[in-house]
């Protein structure tokens, strides 16, 4: 890791669960998933966080690049009803054992 | 013909595209043509051609093309930096979101022309070094310091360029030696440039109290906060 980050630790992301695929009853569309994130609870909140950018980090056995850690980036697209959920794209399908776990949403590319 | 130092403005508005307001003789009225007329004896001044130069001698092509290539029309666009947000002027107090040094909070100093903002820690209160960054990695605060008395003119994108490196001749035995001297120490120059604008910065953040451990904290998102309802 980068020796800057040493001691201190910042979180300067919002954390969301990954909820499944965008879906009907019967059929899924795995290009989109859905995210709820905290603390957001209705769509006009969560427009501040339109285009904001998603990582999904998970483990792996092999060391890839120096690091077990892969990540998986997206982008908050628009919000999912009326309650806070936000649909979100990302550069490759969210695989299906991620639907429960942790996205980290960024407070970047900013706007405020 | 020499290049025209003025631009040429026309005195005829337009009411409609192809209609002008003025007639031809109200125009030539407009233009003081009589007035230049009267000037050199009622006759318009003519002019003797300059003397052409000796055409130089076109030599027919040898090569023809067998088929019509298409040109690409010529693009002429320039870019400009991009559009600084109003929450950000000079001497605003910046969030970096990413990257080595996110968290800190560091001094805007100027947009430079490619658009990034050029922000310092101060260095001695943060460890951020006079750095460039993009704006939309970056959160505007209401916080202000005072930067009048820092002169920021003489840093560019070039100054921030990588120093060209030195091209290593291909030696089989010196190879995992070169590797060993890569490591480049900061000039000289750069550290000096850094203490001098800091220097009337530190003056401005020591007047104002808290300002500077405010500077040194990192940000951070704790439990319960939520960026869209926080105010920075």
């Amino acid at each position: 890791m980068v020796k800057g980050r040493e001691g201190e630790r910042v979180r300067l992301y919002v954390r969301g669960t990954i909820l499944g695929y965008k879906r009907s009853k019967a059929n899924q569309y795995p290009n989109t998933s859905l995210i709820q994130i905290e603390g957001v609870n209705t769509k006009e909140e969560v427009a501040w966080y339109a285009g904001k950018r998603l990582a999904y980090i998970y483990k792996a056995k092999v060391k890839k690049d120096g690091s077990h850690y892969r990540c998986i980036w997206g982008k908050v697209s628009r919000p999912h009803g009326n309650s806070g959920v936000i649909r979100a794209k990302f550069t490759s399908n969210l695989p299906p054992k991620s639907m429960g776990d942790r996205v980290r949403v960024f407070m970047y590319p900013s706007n405020i | 013909m020499a290049p025209r130092k003025t631009p040429v403005v026309s005195r005829n508005p337009q009411l409609i595209r192809g209609v002008g307001k003025y007639s031809r003789s109200k125009m030539y009225h407009k233009r003081g043509l009589w007035a230049i007329k009267a000037k050199n004896g009622g006759v318009f001044p003519k002019h003797d051609p300059k003397p052409k130069a000796a055409a130089t001698p076109v030599k027919p092509s040898k090569f023809y093309p067998a088929d019509d290539i298409k040109m690409p029309l010529p693009n002429k666009r320039k870019a400009k930096p991009t559009k600084l947000r109003a929450s950000i002027t000079p001497g605003t107090v910046l969030i970096l979101l990413a990257g080595r040094f996110m968290g800190k909070r560091v001094v805007f100093l100027k947009q430079l022309t490619s658009g990034l903002l050029l922000v310092t820690g101060p260095f001695k209160v943060n460890g951020v070094p006079l750095r460039r960054v993009n704006q939309a990695y970056v959160i505007g605060t209401s916080t202000k310091v005072d930067i009048s008395g820092t002169n920021v003119d003489k840093f560019d994108d070039k100054y921030f360029a990588k120093a060209a490196e030195k091209k290593n001749k291909k030696g089989e035995g010196e190879f995992f030696e070169a590797d060993k001297e890569e490591k480049s120490e900061l000039p000289q120059d750069k550290k000096d440039d850094q203490k001098a604008v800091d220097a009337a910065l530190l003056k401005s953040i020591e007047a104002v109290p808290d300002l500077k451990s405010y500077l040194a904290a990192r940000f951070s998102l704790k439990a319960g906060m939520k960026p869209h309802e926080l105010v920075f």
